[in-house]
């Protein structure tokens, strides 16, 4: 017998009471309703209320001082400042492309801060705020995109943030073949928080349609690994919206695959900490894996090379702009009572970074043409060996030395 | 554990014995599963079972399931997570059910396994053997009898080997393992029943290495895999014949050790390369061109390949048809010898 809508057997999501956001949003519009199963603390104007899904959540807060939540403002601030001046310089000539983070800064730095120490983070290629709260100098994430090289830093020394992955979803096979081996090494779920680890992997709504997602939530759930999916939905996968992905709610899937699934509003920075502290908390404790679908908005483009103009409704952009993050959360700060001088200094800070950064960017330097042959192998290898002697043979040749 | 000690506990005090290549793949594991605890076997079916082939018979007994991990049936996820777990210090052996089911996984083999040392400049190593039995012969269905190797010797990033008899694929295996770099271990299935003897005490050559498995002097034979036992059967009819074929096994094929062939073809001016793969673009093609490229005085005729022809592999009841033969063989022997 077809489903119904009635069927009790279907998952069904209550109609919405928001405006609902134009095309790409529509099948995934429900989730934004107060009364649906998003969790969420902050409404879209920054007051403190918290959904009916949110109430689990809300011990979580009080592990956040008021430093913290100073600290989520500011590298949200700063990391769409960075955003900007590293999109500048991608029109100017001085990187090959950018990836823009625009609108998912309250996503990523709600979740990068329920991460420890000990963890591991496996980002996708858009996560720029991640690798700044673990520790990566973001500078070097434009190393990659300036050509350089085609990683940009050592993942053991900046904070076990891994490198960027440009194939979509091949990383989170890699973190669930990593947190298998958390749970060999007898690294984690041992009730020592202070020791245990886990892994967190961002990926995509476009990237949930990839076979390597769907068989890493397989494989995640047959060895109950330490690992938080962190799906970052922001409803459009270059051109193609999230309803040609899914015709359900993303999170939905968890379930299939033997795990919690929960959906947060990821505009709202203290619902994303919350729900990730939660999630990151139970993986450390032996609890297995989870999945989380942060609802938020590509507000730029998917990267310098795109024009969302020819696709994309400008009613829909101007729904989710009228819900951004930094906006919502400087408004709920400002009712905290946080004063206007520190709102001001970190758009100090901010234009100080985007600077500092430019100026940077550009005294990057291009590496030894040996790096085409270094590092293929880790033994030595005839092929390669002979080819790196004749390129240097080759060129010395040339009057003057290289060509 | 010393390799010592850990040998005479594969071994126990037989200097040497004589196994079917399944067992001597099945003894390389254990060995190199006692010399090194992070060494660990994924796949479909490697548990209980011991592998459709049973290959890794009775090692989920002695090392436990968390050694030897029966996966979800699913190859890229074998390889991805194999990738995350070398991330991690292990050193996975991946094995791949079948020759044509290692196409799920390419991606991550190809875009990721090979690449993955060379992004993180240097950063970390990738010790993965994926194990996959290959080629003709075993009557089988589509999928089943596939020679894929050319794909991965085409890729930077990845050693690839193909071991022909159960020595080699003894010490080759730990040989892979202890690799720091990704290594596609190509297992010719219809040579895993066939016995030989195995000496424990010592390789003999090292991974990487050809090697003149019979010398003659009119014609130079190179193969890898199945296709060696199928140039020494030629060998032996041309030596009826009063013609002798210096027949070398390649062994690796990627990086190939054009050494012992090179100096074979001084000899011989004539080369002959035998492969079950579709020839186009093959493991032969690179051969060729290289002892053209390098050999130019020394060849007497021009280099020919024998190979499986530009087609899917057929049906099994023409399979014969399909596969290089002695007979074949000795074909193009004779085209070589008529220049």
């Amino acid at each position: 017998m077809p489903a119904t809508r009635n069927d009790a057997s279907v998952p069904t999501v209550a109609p919405p009471t928001l405006p609902r956001p134009p095309h790409a949003a529509a099948p995934h519009a429900a989730a934004l309703n107060d009364d649906g199963p998003t969790v969420r603390l902050l409404s879209p104007s920054g007051e403190f209320i918290p959904s009916a899904a949110a109430e689990q959540y809300l011990p979580y807060l009080d592990r956040l001082t008021e430093a913290d939540y100073r600290r989520f403002y500011r590298d949200m601030v700063v990391v769409r400042r960075f955003d900007t001046e590293a999109a500048n310089l991608q029109r100017q000539g001085q990187l090959a492309l950018w990836v823009p983070s625009h609108g998912q800064e309250a996503a990523q730095v709600g979740s990068a801060y329920a991460t420890r120490a000990q963890d591991h983070v496996f980002p996708s290629y858009r996560e720029h705020v991640v690798g700044m709260v673990r520790g990566l100098d973001v500078v070097d994430i434009l190393r990659m995109l300036r050509g350089v090289t085609l990683g940009g830093w050592k993942p053991e020394e900046h904070g076990n943030f891994h490198l960027y992955t440009l194939v979509l979803a091949a990383q989170t096979l890699h973190s669930t073949g990593y947190a298998m081996g958390m749970t060999l090494d007898g690294s984690t779920g041992t009730g020592n928080p202070e020791t245990d680890q886990a892994v967190i992997v961002y990926y995509g709504d476009g990237a949930s349609s990839q076979g390597d997602a769907n068989e890493a939530l397989v494989f995640a759930s047959s060895y109950q690994t330490p690992q938080v999916f962190f799906m970052q939905n922001n409803h459009w996968a270059i051109s193609v919206p999230v309803s040609r992905q899914s015709r359900s709610p993303l999170y939905l899937r968890a379930s299939g695959f033997g795990m919690p699934g929960v959906q947060v509003d990821g505009n709202d920075v203290l619902a994303s900490f919350a729900v990730t502290a939660k999630a990151m908390d139970d993986a450390r404790a032996g609890h297995g894996p989870s999945l989380i679908e942060a609802l938020t908005y590509r507000v730029g483009a998917h990267t310098t090379a795109d024009d969302p103009t020819k696709y994309r409704d400008p009613a829909e952009l101007a729904y989710w702009v009228a819900r951004d993050p930094i906006e919502r959360f400087r408004a709920y700060l400002t009712g905290r009572g946080v004063e206007q001088e520190f709102l001001d200094s970190v758009e100090e800070e901010a234009n100080d970074f985007a600077a500092d950064t430019r100026r940077r960017a550009l005294e990057i330097v291009g590496p030894e043409v040996s790096v085409i042959f270094d590092n293929v192998y880790a033994e030595p290898h005839p092929l390669v060996t002979e080819q790196k002697a004749w390129l240097s043979r080759y060129e010395a040749s040339f009057e003057g030395g290289q060509k | 554990m010393t390799p010592s000690a850990a040998s005479t506990a594969v071994t126990g005090t037989a200097a040497s014995a004589n196994l079917p290549m399944t067992k001597a793949l099945n003894a390389g594991l254990r060995q190199a599963m006692l010399n090194d605890p992070k060494v660990i076997l994924m796949g479909e079916d490697i548990g209980p079972l011991g592998g459709v082939f049973r290959v890794t018979e009775g090692l989920i007994k002695e090392f436990g399931d968390k050694r030897v991990l029966d996966t979800p049936l699913a190859e890229s996820g074998i390889i991805g997570t194999a990738i995350g777990l070398a991330m991690r210090g292990f050193r996975p052996v991946c094995e791949i059910q079948f020759d044509g089911f290692v196409f799920p996984g390419f991606d991550q083999i190809t875009s990721q396994l090979a690449r993955m040392r060379n992004r993180h400049e240097g950063g970390l190593i990738m010790p993965v053997v994926i194990r996959i039995p290959y080629g003709g012969h075993i009557g089988s269905v589509e999928h089943h009898q596939e020679s894929p190797e050319a794909y991965f010797a085409h890729t930077p990033g990845l050693r690839v080997v193909s071991p022909s008899n159960p020595h080699d694929a003894y010490w080759m295996m730990q040989q892979a393992i202890e690799s720091n770099d990704p290594v596609i271990f190509f297992e010719p299935k219809s040579r895993y029943w066939p016995k030989g003897e195995v000496v424990y005490a010592e390789s003999g050559i090292p991974l990487h290495a050809s090697r003149v498995v019979r010398t003659g002097s009119d014609v130079t034979v190179v193969g890898h895999g199945a296709m060696v036992s199928v140039l020494l059967q030629a060998a032996e009819i041309a030596a009826t014949e009063g013609i002798t074929l210096e027949v070398i096994d390649l062994r690796s094929i990627s990086p190939i050790d054009f050494g012992p062939i090179l100096a074979s073809v001084e000899k011989t001016g004539r080369l002959v390369v035998a492969q079950e793969a579709a020839g186009f673009v093959s493991v032969g093609s690179e051969i060729a061109a290289t002892v053209a490229e390098r050999a130019y005085y020394s060849l007497e005729a021009p280099v020919l390949r024998v190979s499986g022809f530009d087609t899917p592999f057929p049906p099994a009841a023409v399979e014969t048809h399909f596969l290089p033969s002695p007979d074949r063989i000795l074909e193009a022997v004779d085209r070589a010898l008529a220049y």
